[in-house]
């Protein structure tokens, strides 16, 4: 049971509020605010998504950089509320096509629209789409998904890490085509993100992947929906522990630790046939999530050395290698390596010919960052560079660096080779054959190199 | 709906002042009042909207109430619902206005069609405003009634913000009864799951002071009203399942059948992709199997995956949410996750509250077989740039170390962060040292020599300070430099800041001069010269009391200041097994997220519809000194006392002298600390004194011929009580939190008791007539809980009972503390004998 529900924008502004039980005092969007953005004097500490304020709980998820909050004075499940302000936002994306200020603004009273059916007196009564759409009078308006903006200065409301790879889909659940027809399709995004720990001699210390079968249906009429999996899948890793490796490598089966379902997915015949049937709810959700720490082939090697070169000077040498087919192509990474913090300047030297990239010294918490644009499957760059300190460093200096951690995006590619086998849809006539989009992708959780 | 937030914060730019816009805004709302022109829709929607977004940014614009009214009389749906929203807002501050609102609404509430009459009617009971009530009851009763289900689910939630305006006005329209009728009987899934929160609501609020109320919700954890809800549960909406399975929770099964009935039906609501779902089942199987051990441990390892995959998936927040769970879980049953360390590794891109949870949980499952990989991973940790998590990685080696028995290693590489040369890393590493040697004084010839070469100049922080001070006391014949050092220290101390380390000064100087006293005889007296001129208290007063001590007699001076010691072997525990206990109990809930049980942050209103009343919550655990509360058959006092640095100990002595079996009368005077000190030894040499038959206890003293300061009287056998015993509730909840358990115990109800216990008063009037009487008491059937205390008929010793019966399993649980507590036995029987014939008539 909540009292309040409220959106805040990056600098505080109320978007929407709305206030179902009345027996919070008012101002709670200023206290919040606050004590989010002041949790801790040096502001090195994020506040975490609960908090307790003169009784009064608050909870938080940041989505798209914009604050989804819940005020209650009651001693309810903390699961329970940050799932809610998750499925909240999830719903109006649903609506708005588009989630970020700007259509947040422009579509209010859509939203609170929204609102008044999804939560009552406090109380969830339904957070599907589906239902939903019965009770939705206002239209969306549309923004334009072009403009949206990079998020910022305001970097602490960034969700770095987690953050799911955006669906390409940005339309609302509400949206005609021209002519007012629907354009039938499906989507089906095989996510996964991978965290890796390499040991500073390159072995495996760990390593997990976290996947996510998110689907997106626009089909008219909720066809019946059987989504097929690798044949020779399997769940659980009998006993023992679950980091027992060598029981699991040679043989070509994917062993999935544990996976859990969305409500809609019926599993009559999995263990059968590891297919899922499900009837698709509007909107976007994930089918299925599931965890892996089966021995798989980590996209990226990466070898650094730092070593001092005469009085108060260091080089490092840092080194990423694809080992992935080459008609693979990641995007957008970011290797990251903190200095030691006695370092004063770093001039960097590319490989010659290098294109798509950019080097930084970030002085205010020595990071050295390097950004490629792209690497294509099986090649390899280096980074060279020169570091200036400004004292003699006494101990050892790779325990002052370190480590070296490393960001991407790898479309089309994922390591777990969970497969979507195919995707059939209950035919209404000989004619229907809407679009099915399955795609892949694997983000970088956390992938580390010690050194 | 009160109005949001009307700050008074500085206009900025790009939003409206208010003034101006709002009398505007006024002005063309006037305008297309009457107007019945085609496209006025429109325009309305267009200030409508203005409107709205004034309201939300906090602008106030209550004025415009009228003209809003006005502009209403639309058949516009999307219209309508920006007016219910504007009136729900503002009509608690106009209530005249509001009554012209009322009209339409109640118009509204027959429309054909069924969408429009939901929403009417959630908007005329969402005006809160009292005088209105009379209005709402009509509506009300014909919406439970609709054919349409969106209807009645608006409607019972309708009845709940009708007793939440005026209780009476609802109870008195039997409307309880009415959403009784619908929970079991409506074919809307969502209508009985409201209905459900609504009734537990009002029957929570009502029980307090309706009989019949209390007996209601009761019945909603009876046998067919649960069974109805779980047979029907995958129809429920994901969130209204949560609300079913914390309802099941409280549910006492009959026999351990039904139980397994009840974890195979909900099975697979562990492979839900809701977490709340997940949490719901996991806290549904773990009280369902608290009483079968096997079973219970079997139920850890199931949840174990669900829960890892819920952490590893979801948004952060999400995920934050289920790893304070998996915390709970780890820390009570640590043996269970110890395969699974890996888990509990630290990501570098974690929020520190994540990694802080997962730091504690490395530490917990730390055992022979992963120590190596764990200690490994921690010290990785040290080096990271975040120094908080730096920092308590470095505690968490530490810690991991005074729980093994094989600290070899990890002795070695607490001595490597002294040489890391980082100001935290050493200060940390310090602290842990001084913890290490005490627990393993075998160690002090590697740790000194590495302790030894650190200068004192670069150790800034007061505790760590303070551990390099107490070391170079305590080893002072095997550090060569140790009376210099101190006696550089003693010449700064004016610039020392801290008490504590000026505390821990004063009593280093005297231990080093105990073992070489002329080489720092100088510096003694000018610490006791410099400590009986500090202006702080303490330092004060120790000062002058080594100096006297010393006057009266050097030797004796030495068995107080520095007695032999012996190694520490337990740590006393943060927490108190209580406050734990109760956390578990509030399983899926903040009070697992804040690791505080839910009286801490919750007013007594607020709380959820099934607990025990405040005083109770209040009474059991007790506030801020729980931290001091050790009991006694887990920890051993000496232990604690040796443990906590000087001016802890300060506290802990004033507040716990009155009746700690361990701690001898304390009246302030030096004196006694000598007694203190025999008595610690008494305790060490007997430190489970509390748990021997008395007679026995009374005989290992006599044979170590220590005689207790003050020696427990031989039982009489026959206890006799004081019939007009008396104790007010203060007095009685300072003692619960001073005095450890005594004993604990479990009986069994007869079955004529179980049936006369039908509310706590039967049970307060046949205990009274043994002499035993009640100062708390609350619950409902099954579960009941008391607060019980006696006097002794001689003598003004207390016996406090805390007494938990649950008449569905004919069990009742006892925790005796008391004054005299080798009587406890005794008295324990005569409660039992009590306890048996009640009922009996």
């Amino acid at each position: 049971m909540i009292s309040q529900f409220f959106v805040l924008s990056q600098r505080g502004d109320n978007i929407v509020f709305r206030d179902y039980r009345g027996d919070v005092a008012k101002g709670t969007a200023e206290i919040f605010f606050r004590k989010v953005k002041f949790w801790k004097e040096d502001g090195q500490e994020e506040a975490p998504p609960v908090f307790n304020v003169d009784g009064v709980n608050y909870f938080h998820v940041k989505v798209v950089g914009l604050l989804f909050v819940a005020t209650t004075r009651v001693n309810v499940s903390p699961s329970l509320i940050l799932e809610l302000l998750q499925r909240v936002a999830r719903v109006i994306k649903d609506y708005l096509g588009v989630l970020n200020e700007d259509s947040l603004r422009k579509n209010f009273v859509l939203v609170y629209e929204l609102l008044d059916e999804v939560i009552d007196f406090g109380y969830v009564q339904t957070t599907s789409t589906e239902v939903l759409k019965s009770y939705i009078f206002n239209e969306p308006i549309v923004v334009d998904a072009a403009r949206l903006q990079p998020l910022g200065p305001a970097a602490i409301f960034m969700q770095g890490t987690k953050r799911m790879p955006g669906t390409a889909v940005t339309k609302s659940v509400l949206a005609n085509e021209p002519g007012g027809r629907k354009r039938e399709e499906i989507f089906v995004d095989i996510i996964e993100k991978i965290s890796v720990t390499f040991s500073s001699s390159g072995y495996i210390l760990t390593s997990e992947i976290d996947g996510t079968i998110q689907m997106k249906s626009y089909l008219t009429g909720n066809p019946e929906i059987r989504l097929a999996l690798n044949e020779d899948l399997s769940i659980g890793r009998g006993g023992g522990s679950v980091y027992d490796y060598r029981s699991s490598s040679g043989a070509g089966a994917v062993i999935l630790d544990d996976c859990n379902f969305h409500e809609s997915v019926r599993l009559d015949s999995f263990d059968m046939d590891r297919t899922l049937a499900l009837i698709p709810p509007d909107g976007e959700f994930p089918v299925m999530n599931y965890r892996m720490t089966q021995e798989f082939k980590p996209p990226f090697r990466i070898n650094c050395l730092i070593e001092e070169a005469g009085h108060l000077k260091a080089e490092v040498s840092l080194k990423v290698r694809a080992e992935f087919p080459s008609d693979i192509v990641a995007n957008t990474i970011v290797v990251q390596m903190p200095l030691p913090n006695y370092t004063t300047r770093v001039s960097f030297e590319l490989e010659p010919g290098a294109v798509g990239q950019r080097t930084d010294f970030k002085e205010a918490n020595k990071k050295l960052e390097w950004g490629l644009k792209k690497i294509v499957g099986g090649s390899e760059h280096t980074l060279r560079a020169k570091l200036t300190f400004s004292q003699e460093s006494h101990a050892n200096i790779t325990k002052e660096a370190g480590p070296v951690s490393m960001t991407f995006t790898i479309p089309m590619y994922n390591v777990s080779r969970l497969q979507v086998k195919y995707l059939q849809i209950a035919k209404k006539s000989s004619s229907y054959n809407p679009f099915r989009w399955v795609r892949y992708v694997t983000q970088a959780n956390s992938y580390v190199a010690r050194i | 709906m009160a109005p949001p937030a009307q700050s008074q914060r500085s206009p900025s730019p790009s939003q409206p002042s208010g003034k101006s816009e709002v009398s505007d805004l006024k002005l063309q709302l006037r305008q297309l009042a009457g107007s019945r022109a085609p496209g006025v829709d429109d325009s309305k929607r267009e200030l409508f909207k203005k409107v709205i977004s004034y309201m939300t940014v906090g602008i106030d614009v209550s004025s415009l109430f009228g003209e809003m009214v006005m502009c209403s009389a639309t058949s516009d749906i999307v219209l309508k619902k920006m007016c219910y929203l504007y009136v729900g807002n503002y009509a608690k501050v106009n209530p005249d206005l509001a009554l012209l609102t009322i009209n339409f609404l109640q118009r509204d509430c027959n429309d054909e069609d069924p969408m429009i009459r939901g929403l009417a009617l959630r908007s005329l009971c969402s005006l809160r405003v009292a005088n209105f009530v009379e209005y709402l009851v009509g509506p009300l009763g014909s919406g439970l009634k609709d054919s349409n289900s969106y209807v009645r689910m608006v409607a019972v939630i309708g009845v709940l913000k009708l007793y939440h305006i005026s209780a009476s006005t609802c109870v008195d329209a039997d409307f309880p009864s009415i959403l009784k009728h619908l929970m079991l009987n409506d074919s809307d899934t969502q209508v009985v799951a409201n209905c459900l929160s609504a009734l537990q609501e009002i029957w929570s609020a009502e029980a307090s002071t309706s009989e019949e109320a209390s007996r209601e919700r009761e019945a909603l954890i009876s046998k067919p009203v649960i069974y109805y809800l779980l047979n029907r549960i995958r129809e429920f909406s994901e969130w209204a399942q949560c609300l079913v399975l914390e309802l099941v929770t409280k549910y006492v099964p009959s026999d351990s059948s039904e139980i397994f009935d009840i974890m195979n039906l909900l099975e697979d609501r562990l492979q839900h992709a809701n977490g709340a779902v997940v949490l719901a089942t996991i806290k549904v199987f773990l009280h369902l199997t608290l009483s079968m051990t096997d079973v219970h441990q079997q139920v850890y390892e199931r949840i174990k995956a669900p829960l890892l995959t819920l952490v590893s998936s979801g948004s952060p927040e999400q995920s934050y949410a289920v790893l304070s769970h998996l915390h709970l879980l780890v820390m009570r049953a640590p043996y269970i996750f110890s395969s699974d360390y890996k888990h509990f590794y630290c990501q570098y891109n974690e929020p520190s509250y994540v990694k802080r949870l997962k730091l504690e949980m490395l530490t917990a499952v730390a055992n022979e077989s992963n120590t190596y990989e764990i200690v490994t991973e921690l010290c990785e940790y040290a080096a990271n740039v975040d120094i908080p998590i730096a920092r308590e990685s470095i505690r968490a080696v530490g810690k991991i170390a005074l729980q093994q028995y094989d600290v070899n290693a990890i002795v070695d590489r607490l001595l490597q962060f002294l040489e890391m040369e980082k100001d935290y890393v050493t200060a940390e590493a310090l602290v842990l040292v001084k913890d290490l040697l005490r627990k393993y004084p075998q160690w002090s010839h590697d740790c000194i020599a590495v302790v030894g070469n650190i200068s004192s100049k670069n150790v800034q922080e007061p505790k760590a300070k303070a551990a390099l001070i107490w070391m170079l006391g305590e080893y002072s014949q095997d550090m060569q430099d140790a009376p210099y050092i101190l006696e550089s220290l003693v010449e700064n101390w004016d610039e020392e800041h801290s008490a504590e380390v000026r505390l821990h000064l004063l009593t280093a100087v005297m231990k080093c001069f105990f073992k070489r006293p002329p080489e720092t005889q100088n510096a003694l007296g000018t610490a006791l010269a410099a400590g009986i001129a500090d202006f702080h208290q303490d330092v004060h007063d120790r000062a002058l009391f080594y100096y006297r001590i010393l006057q009266y007699n050097v030797s004796v001076a030495e068995r107080v200041v520095n007695p032999p010691k012996q190694a520490v072997s337990v740590f006393a525990d943060t927490q108190s097994s209580e406050i734990k206990d109760r956390i578990f109990d509030e399983f899926n809930s903040l009070s697992v997220v804040y690791q505080k049980p839910s009286y801490m942050f919750t007013d007594k209103e607020h709380r959820g519809p099934f607990e025990f009343s405040d005083e109770l919550g209040n009474l059991s655990i007790g506030g801020e000194a729980a931290d001091n509360v050790v009991s006694a058959q887990r920890v051993e006092e000496n232990d604690k006392d040796l443990l906590l640095t000087t001016s802890e100990k300060e506290e802990t002595r004033g507040s716990s002298n009155n009746g700690s079996a361990y701690t001898a009368p304390y009246d302030g005077s030096s004196t006694s600390v000598f007694a203190l000190q025999t008595h610690i030894e008494s305790a060490i040499s007997n430190p489970t004194a509390a748990d021997h038959s008395p007679q026995a206890s009374l005989a290992i003293d006599d044979l170590l011929g220590l005689g207790l300061p003050a020696a427990p009287a031989p039982p009489s056998p026959q206890l006799k009580l004081n019939t007009t015993a008396a104790l007010d509730p203060s007095t009685f909840q300072h003692k619960w939190r001073q005095l450890p358990v005594a004993l604990s115990q479990e009986y069994s109800v007869s079955p004529q008791g179980v049936a006369a216990l039908t509310a706590p008063q039967a049970l307060l009037r046949h205990m009274q007539s043994h002499s035993i009487h009640c100062i708390a008491s609350g619950g409902q059937s099954p579960n009941f809980k008391f607060f019980f205390f006696a006097q002794k008929a001689e003598e003004a010793s207390n016996y406090l009972v805390e007494c938990i019966i649950s008449t569905s399993s004919a069990k009742a649980q006892i925790k005796i503390k008391a004054d005299d507590q080798s009587t406890s036995q005794a008295f324990s029987t005569l409660f039992q004998s009590a306890l048996s014939k009640f009922g009996i008539p």
